[in-house]
């Protein structure tokens, strides 16, 4: 489904090259919920925006629905959901999630279907007429997933979307982001940097690390697919937070965290 | 003493304690409308009073019921120079002036090359004085409205280029990320994303201009003009010592200009309803 291999990524800044990436490989599968976890600056959005053709690597080769990430991007082959909601003030949330469907060229009846479907999908029935700004940051995060998943791409490419919430909501978003993977069955990958977000819902956790950034553990998720909040009391789960913790640690041998 | 003198004084002293009065009410809607006209009114009454009181030469300072009078008695003369100065003048040069800005500042946000040459370009332009430019515009462009049309134009188009290419510039990157998953086009994200933020910056710019755009087509006039024009007026009645006549084209610009204003600002509140200084 994706497949990065041998990903390099320097920015030319004003303060001389920065490795944002290097020798990044990953296999990603349909259907997987992978979460790339790490410190800032580790390269785990700029690894999501390699795959999204928002960057282009220096060095490598990225596979996306077998085709250049740039042809998957031109065949709106992903949504992207940013980790500011970055919904348009002047469109209500129908308007919205209508934006898509509108640049895609979709009939006003297939907008209507669509936008009354993933409104219900993200549990936002009623606040249609709604401007962005009346909604809490929790219902605007749900907009811009129904936004992201109105033209029904099979990839759900998301940045760090609830990290600006705070944890009760995020608990509960998590909780319908993982009912909403089932019924949808897409592949998500879910930049995070908390580890319980990481590993509560994910099938494959990439632990990443800075300077420069680059991959330092995958852990295969043993989870069962259905997950209620619980779990995360058990015992597998604490094993796979420690064993995340650990490969963040490594990544920082020669600076205190 | 005499009896002007003393209305002056009490018209002073009632405004005075109606304000005091007024200040303790409450109720802010209706004073909203109600307190600047009542000020405006007590001004009028004791400059009125004043006038009279003190024998003030009608040259110097006329009373305002004498303004009034030749107001009402003008009015054909008035709409003659109001349609001659402000319809075609100051407003051709307005829309023509703050349009071409618009798709300059379009352009350059386009084609960054067009950026270091057009802003200091039009940087220089506005730095041209008005009162040096009108003659020359007056010999290029003719007597009539058309030389007041062009003075407007130059006046107009820096500020509302400079506003409107900062308004493009500052879109949210997210925002234009999110276009460019879409595979959106280059006119789909200019009209569904650019333009609508820089809405504010926009009406920003047309609010600035809305005055230069007045002042720019009344002084044009003074450098040769037909007999008809609030600014040719103007100059023609002070020669005259017909000081009440200029007042009231000064009253008619300032009418004209606050209208003017107000419909942009109303306009601009349906627009930009939601900008978070007008959310609600």
């Amino acid at each position: 489904m994706i497949s990065v291999e041998n990903v390099d990524l320097t920015f030319e800044t004003n303060d001389g090259p920065v490795h944002a990436l290097k020798e990044v490989s990953l296999e990603v599968k349909e259907g997987d919920f992978v979460s790339f976890i790490g410190p800032s600056g580790c390269g785990k959005t700029t690894l999501l925006r390699v795959i999204a053709a928002l960057e282009t690597p220096t060095k490598g080769n990225v596979i996306v629905n077998n085709m250049p990430p740039d042809d998957a991007r031109k065949a709106r082959e992903y949504g992207y959901v940013f980790q500011a909601a970055g919904l348009y003030p002047w469109r209500t949330v129908s308007g919205n999630i209508k934006l898509p469907l509108e640049i895609m060229g979709y009939s006003s009846k297939e907008k209507e279907e669509r936008t009354k479907k993933v409104i219900e999908l993200v549990e936002l029935k009623g606040f249609e007429k709604k401007f962005p700004w009346q909604l809490s940051g929790g219902m605007q995060q749900r907009a811009s997933i129904a936004r992201a998943l109105a033209f029904d791409a099979n990839i759900l490419l998301m940045d760090e979307p609830f990290g600006a919430l705070d944890e009760i909501v995020r608990d509960r978003l998590n909780g319908e982001l993982l009912k909403l993977w089932e019924r949808t069955s897409k592949t998500i990958c879910f930049v995070t940097h908390s580890i319980p977000e990481a590993v509560y819902l994910s099938t494959k956790i990439v632990v990443m690390s800075p300077r420069p950034g680059r991959i330092t553990d995958v852990i295969q998720s043993p989870l069962p697919k259905e997950r209620t909040l619980e779990i995360r009391d058990s015992k597998e789960f604490i094993q796979i937070a420690q064993r995340v913790r650990e490969g963040l640690k490594s990544g920082h041998l020669d600076e205190d965290l | 003493m005499n009896i002007f003198l003393v209305l002056f004084f009490i018209v002073w002293i009632l405004g005075w304690l109606i304000n005091i009065r007024l200040s303790l009410i409450k109720n802010a809607k209706f004073l909203r409308f109600f307190i600047p006209t009542l000020f405006g009114f007590v001004i009028l009454l004791m400059w009125e009073f004043l006038v009279l009181g003190l024998n003030i030469n009608p040259v110097l300072l006329p009373p305002p019921t004498a303004i009034a009078l030749k107001f009402a008695d003008s009015l054909d003369i008035l709409w003659i120079d109001f349609v001659q100065t402000l319809i075609k003048g100051a407003l051709s040069g307005y829309i023509l002036g703050c349009g071409a800005a618009i798709l300059t500042a379009i352009a350059i946000d386009k084609f960054n090359f067009l950026k270091r040459g057009l802003l200091p370009f039009g940087n220089f332009v506005s730095a041209l004085p008005i009162v040096g430019m009108a003659p020359i515009f007056v010999m290029w462009f003719g007597f009539d409205w058309e030389s007041k049309c062009a003075i407007v134009v130059v006046m107009v188009f820096f500020p509302m280029l400079v506003n409107s290419v900062q308004g493009l510039e500052l879109v949210d990157h997210s925002r234009q990320d999110l276009m460019k998953t879409y595979n959106a086009s280059y006119t789909q994200t200019l009209f569904k994303l650019r333009l609508p933020s820089a809405l504010p910056f926009i009406f920003n710019g047309l609010k600035i201009c809305s005055t230069l755009a007045l002042i720019g087509a009344i002084v044009a006039e003074f450098f040769g003009s037909p007999i008809k024009g609030m600014g040719f007026r103007i100059s023609s009645e002070v020669g005259r010592f017909a000081l009440d006549m200029v007042w009231a084209e000064i009253f008619v610009a300032a009418l004209a200009g606050c209208l003017f204003y107000g419909l942009i600002s109303l306009i601009e509140k349906q627009l930009t309803f939601w900008h978070p200084s007008n959310q609600k």
